[in-house]
């Protein structure tokens, strides 16, 4: 080798040295690109066998017999009023218990039992929450397979990504705003109602969006809890088509819709599954962005 | 005027939340605390609808044999044995796991150690995308994409099976894994870098002779939250899986990758709309359902415990 010629260069041991480096690099960047590349080609496939059918009239019109035809208009619907019913059960628990985590709680036992209790929750398998939905919102609180029992299943499901959304924005709030707010007088609720809450607003808001996309997306735990193949409701009148289920009627949702159309019905037309899919991940992806979105606009504003 | 209407209602409601402080901190208390409630009513429930035949299971027939026939032919007995459902969870586990377990430790190590500026954001930000693709989407894939191209490539009549499902779970695991060993790495202080390329190490001999001892409970923990990923998911696999219970009789032969399984997750989604309230599948389905909730609990509480222990560790 010139090495002896040129005695800055490389030597054959740093050499090797830096091939392994390369590869290694190399094999590690190719291991990034197999997890994305793949799903965005298959979502790109999705929205191209979706395509003939994605139009006003298959969002807005109502599924015909079996899902064959028609739009999916009821299922959106369904799954509107699913994540809306739910937010308004969770949100408040959540935000609440984490304002309670993050500036109330002790350092003791219970605390850390709490935390013990959010991560659990987490980690409790949906269909296992389905059978909870079951036993407690179904059957023992009595109100039947219903959107109303559904909606408790996805609320108590979600508690986890509001708290640790919460507890997270209110961490990053500083210590001496609270400090500099105690020294001139103010009670703790005055301190959390006047600074700490302004001040994590937007944090709090990225739980409530990532929420919304998880209860949308579910399946498993409004299976037995009150999601239907169909139902019969006439949308002839414009409230019955804005409204069409009340608190203790069972629902379509697009998660279980897609479900059914793509495994349940033999003879199924393509593209009526690809456009319900698409619809699903468009809603989904859109609802993720938006909370990503919030979040890097929060962090160029943030003044500390 | 108007400016000084506002102002006066405002200072009145704010004097009326002040006054509300005794009852608002009840409020906060009460639902603080509501999550250890929510657990306990978890637990409380799934075992008051097992309760009548928790006591007459034959765990040993349950754990051990490959029977599951709850709606047998007239005049037969029905069989609760679940070895065959158990083994379909435990191997879509096993093999989702070998899956993601590598793509997901090195995503991560290229994201917090190579990629810089723009790449490490989008890539950051494609990954958390990922992790919002709900597992019906993931079911759909395997069941309408990925089901024809494993028949076409192998040749067999069938192509939902534990190959297709768990590759579904697996994509589902590694936004979970990266994200939680690129924390795990991102903790590791930098001294710790620069010591070691100040004594001339190439950045790779970093990751693996520094990095990954230093981070290996934090990896240990991205890990088993994928493996308690994979046991929980339900759509996902059941859509892409098959549903027939089998065990194979040489474990090793990767021809078992081919043939359909069943898991836990899925049997009580696919099973329970055969059921009556209160009937001995019914009770079952619940029976598997209290297994289900003790493997993921115990799996999250442990990897939590370990990634808290990180935590207070750096800090």
């Amino acid at each position: 080798m010139d090495s002896e010629l040129h005695p800055f260069s490389a030597s054959v041991f740093e050499q090797r040295k830096l091939f392994k480096e390369k590869l290694a690099r190399s094999l590690m960047l190719t291991a990034a690109l197999m997890l994305i590349v793949p799903v965005i080609s298959i979502i790109i496939y999705l929205f191209v066998k979706a395509s003939p059918v994605l139009s006003i009239s298959y969002i807005v019109d109502d599924p015909g017999p079996l899902g064959k035809s028609g739009g999916i208009w009821l299922p959106l619907m369904g799954t509107f009023y699913l994540v809306l019913t739910s937010l308004v059960i969770v949100a408040p628990i959540g935000i609440l218990a984490g304002i309670y985590l993050n500036e109330y709680a002790p350092d003791n036992w219970l605390t850390r039992a709490i935390g013990m209790a959010v991560t659990s929750l987490a980690g409790v398998p949906s269909i296992v929450h389905a059978l909870f939905g079951v036993g407690a919102f179904v059957l023992t609180l009595g109100l039947g397979k219903s959107l109303l029992a559904a909606a408790c299943t996805i609320a108590v499901m979600t508690i986890p990504v509001i708290v640790t959304a919460t507890r997270e924005a209110l961490a990053a709030v500083p210590m001496q705003f609270r400090e500099a707010c105690w020294n001139m007088g103010a009670t703790k609720w005055q301190t959390i109602r006047t600074i700490v809450l302004p001040n994590s607003v937007s944090g709090i808001l990225t739980g409530v969006i990532l929420e919304v996309s998880r209860a949308a997306g579910e399946t498993a735990p409004i299976l037995f809890t009150g999601a239907a193949a169909s139902v019969a409701v006439s949308t002839a009148t414009l409230d019955r088509k804005l409204v069409p289920y009340d608190l203790d009627d069972k629902f379509m949702a697009l998660s279980y819709h897609l479900h059914i159309v793509a495994e349940k019905i033999s003879g199924m037309p393509e593209e009526m599954m690809f456009g319900c899919a698409a619809v699903l991940i468009a809603l989904i992806l859109t609802v993720n962005s938006v909370s990503i979105g919030l979040r890097g606009w929060l962090r160029s504003r943030k003044k500390w | 005027m108007a400016a000084g209407k506002t102002s006066a209602i405002k200072a009145v409601s704010s004097r009326a939340l002040d006054r509300a402080e005794p009852l608002i901190r009840g409020v906060i208390y009460i639902s603080g605390w509501s999550s250890i409630l929510f657990v306990v009513a978890i637990f409380f429930f799934i075992f008051k609808e097992a309760a009548p035949i928790l006591t007459k299971v034959d765990w040993g027939e349950f754990f051990f044999e490959n029977r599951w026939i709850p709606n047998p032919a007239e005049g037969n007995e029905a069989n609760y044995g679940a070895a065959g459902i158990l083994y379909g969870t435990f191997a879509i586990t096993v093999v989702s796991t070998m899956i993601a377990m590598p793509l997901g430790f090195a995503a991560a190590v290229y994201i917090s150690e190579f990629a810089t500026g723009k790449v490490k954001e989008t890539l950051k930000v494609l990954i958390e995308l990922l992790a919002a693709i709900p597992s019906i989407i993931w079911g759909f894939i395997g069941l309408v994409i990925m089901g024809p191209i494993i028949q076409k490539l192998f040749d067999v009549e069938v192509g939902v099976n534990l190959l297709n499902a768990s590759l579904m779970v697996a994509f589902m695991a590694i936004p979970l894994i990266v994200s939680i060993s690129e924390d795990a790495l991102r903790a590791v202080p930098d001294s710790y870098r620069e010591a070691a390329l100040a004594l001339g190490a190439s950045k790779w001999e970093v990751v693996y002779k520094v990095l990954f001892p230093a981070a290996k409970n934090g990896l240990l923990a991205a890990a088993m939250l994928g493996v308690g990923r994979a046991v929980g998911e339900t759509m996902a696999v059941w859509m892409a899986s098959g549903g027939t219970e089998n065990i194979p009789g040489n474990v090793l032969n990767p021809a078992i990758l081919l043939e359909r399984v069943k898991a836990m997750t899925a049997t009580i989604a696919s099973e329970m709309k055969d059921t009556a309230h209160g009937d001995e599948h019914y009770m079952m389905l619940f029976v598997i359902g209290i297994v289900l909730l003790f493997i993921c609990v115990v799996i999250n509480v442990i990897s939590d415990l370990v990634i808290k222990g990180i935590k207070k560790k750096h800090s």
